[in-house]
C-alpha cells in the first residue's frame, strides 16, 4: 500500500503495521495506566516486563527509557506517555526529550509560537532521504 | 421533536484540565487559554442545552491497542471519569440520556454507520475537558448541567476515518435526533486539535494559518473542509492534528448556514493550538 505520509520528517505515522510490531510494547505501557499495573512494575521490573512477549529491543529500549527508539520499534506516543508518567515525565517534557532539545529549550519554543511548518513539511528539507 | 440548535468545536488538552483541577488558571501561562472561554460560559448559561452529543476520542482509557472501534457510542446510563495514569479528574459523573442515545444508535446503524455500542465506559479527558471548558469548575459531588451522549471516534491507529466520512455521520446523527419524540434542545460538540505534535523529532509543530484557514472554513466551505485528506493533516497540522477529523461530524449535524458567534485561538497549552469556535444554526 502507498504510504503518501512516509515523507514527512520527524514523524511515526502509527499505522496498521507500527501497530502490529509495537503491539505488545503498547499493552505493557498502557498496563502502567492503572495502579495494579504500576505496583506490579515497581515491585518487579523484569517479572512485569516478561508478561508481555515484547523482542529484547523493545525491552531495552523500555529499560533504558530510551522514548525515540520505543517509536522506532512500533510504540505510539499515547502508550510510551504511560511509561512517560510512570517515571514522572509529562507531555511537554516527554516532547522535550524526543526532539533531542532538551526540557526547556522544547518549553521556550512552544511558548514563542511553537515549531513552525516552514521547513518542516518534506524529509528532503531536513537533508534526508524519502 | 428534538432539535440540534448549535455546534461547538473545542481542544481537548490534557493540560487543560490539569490547570482547572489545580487552580491555576489565573497564572500567566493559563490565564489567555481561559479568557477565551468566559463569553462561551455565558453562551452556555444562557443556552443551557438538555443534551450534548460529544464527539471525542479516547486515549487508550476505554480502548487499549487490542479493540479499536472506528466509532463507539455511549449508551450505558452513565459514564465514570477514568484514571488516566495519575488517578481520575476531580469532575461529576457524566450522565446520558439512555432513551436518546439508544435511538440513535438504531437510526445511525440503519443508515449504514455500523456503530461499536458501549454499554460499559470510562470516560477521558477527550470528554470532560470540553465540559470543563465550557461549564466552568465543578466538583465530584455536583451535576453537569446537561446529559451528555459519548461518541467516541479513532484517531489513535492510522487511518481516522475520513473527514467525508465524519460528516455524513454528523448528517444521520441530526437526522436521528429530529426523529426522536420528544422535546429537546441539543448540541453536538466536536474536539480535538488543533495544530499539534507530541512525538518524535518534529514535536512542538504549529501551523496558526492553517488553523485559521479551518476555522473560517466551517462557515465559508464546510463540505469542501471536509474533503481534506489525512495526509494534508498529518504534514500541516501535525501527526495529532489529525483528529480535527471529529469537528466535520459536529458541523455535518448543523444547517448548511451557520452563524459564528464566538471564536478563540491561543498558542501555547502543553504542545498544542487551542481552538475553539461556537456555531448556531439559523
Amino acid at each position: 500500500m502507498d504510504k503518501d505520509y512516509e515523507d514527512i520528517p520527524g514523524t511515526f505515522v502509527f499505522d496498521a503495521d507500527r501497530s502490529r510490531e509495537g503491539y505488545h510494547l503498547n499493552q505493557f505501557c498502557i498496563s502502567l495506566g492503572k495502579q495494579k499495573g504500576r505496583d506490579a512494575y515497581t515491585a518487579d521490573p523484569e517479572a512485569h516486563l516478561a508478561k508481555f512477549p515484547m523482542t529484547e529491543e523493545q525491552k531495552q529500549a523500555v529499560r533504558d527509557q530510551d522514548w525515540n527508539r520505543m517509536l522506532e520499534l512500533g510504540g505510539n506516543i499515547y502508550y510510551t506517555a504511560k511509561l512517560a508518567a510512570y517515571h514522572g515525565i509529562n507531555f511537554q517534557n516527554l516532547a522535550g526529550l524526543m526532539t533531542g532539545m532538551g526540557v526547556e529549550a522544547y518549553r521556550d519554543m512552544m511558548l514563542h509560537g511553537g515549531r513552525p511548518i516552514e521547513g518542516n513539511r518534506y524529509k528532503k528539507e531536513w537533508g534526508e532521504e524519502e | 421533536m428534538a432539535r440540534i440548535t448549535a455546534g461547538v468545536g473545542c481542544s481537548h488538552v490534557p493540560a487543560i484540565g490539569v490547570a482547572m483541577d489545580t487552580h491555576i488558571t489565573d497564572q500567566p501561562y493559563w490565564q489567555p487559554v481561559f479568557k477565551g472561554f468566559e463569553k462561551s460560559r455565558e453562551w452556555m448559561k444562557e443556552n443551557t442545552p438538555d443534551v450534548i452529543f460529544l464527539v471525542y476520542n479516547d486515549h487508550c482509557t476505554a480502548f487499549d491497542a487490542s479493540c479499536i472501534p472506528t466509532f463507539a457510542l455511549g449508551c450505558a446510563a452513565e459514564f465514570q471519569p477514568a484514571d488516566e495514569g495519575w488517578g481520575p479528574r476531580p469532575v461529576p459523573v457524566v450522565k446520558n440520556h439512555q432513551k436518546l442515545a439508544s435511538h440513535i444508535a438504531q437510526s445511525l446503524i440503519l443508515d449504514e454507520f455500523d456503530l461499536t455500542i458501549m454499554n460499559e465506559m470510562d470516560v477521558d479527558h477527550g470528554l470532560t475537558v470540553p465540559l470543563s471548558v465550557m461549564f466552568g469548575e465543578h466538583g465530584p459531588d455536583d451535576e453537569w448541567p446537561s446529559l451528555v451522549i459519548p461518541l467516541a471516534v479513532n484517531v489513535v491507529q492510522y487511518p481516522a476515518p475520513t473527514g467525508n466520512r465524519c460528516f455524513n455521520l454528523g448528517k444521520a446523527v441530526r437526522k436521528a435526533i429530529e426523529s426522536f419524540d420528544e422535546d429537546l434542545n441539543v448540541m453536538i460538540f466536536g474536539t480535538g486539535g488543533m495544530s499539534h505534535q507530541l512525538q518524535y523529532k518534529r514535536a512542538g509543530l504549529i501551523n496558526p494559518e492553517w488553523d485559521k484557514a479551518f476555522l473560517d472554513r466551517l462557515t465559508a466551505d464546510p463540505v469542501g473542509l471536509s474533503k481534506t485528506p489525512h495526509v494534508e493533516y498529518l504534514r500541516e497540522a501535525g501527526s495529532e492534528g489529525v483528529e480535527m477529523v471529529m469537528w466535520h461530524v459536529m458541523r455535518g449535524a448543523l444547517n448548511d448556514e451557520v452563524k459564528e458567534v464566538h471564536r478563540h485561538y491561543h498558542v501555547p497549552a502543553s504542545n498544542t493550538a487551542v481552538g475553539h469556535i461556537i456555531l448556531e444554526n439559523v
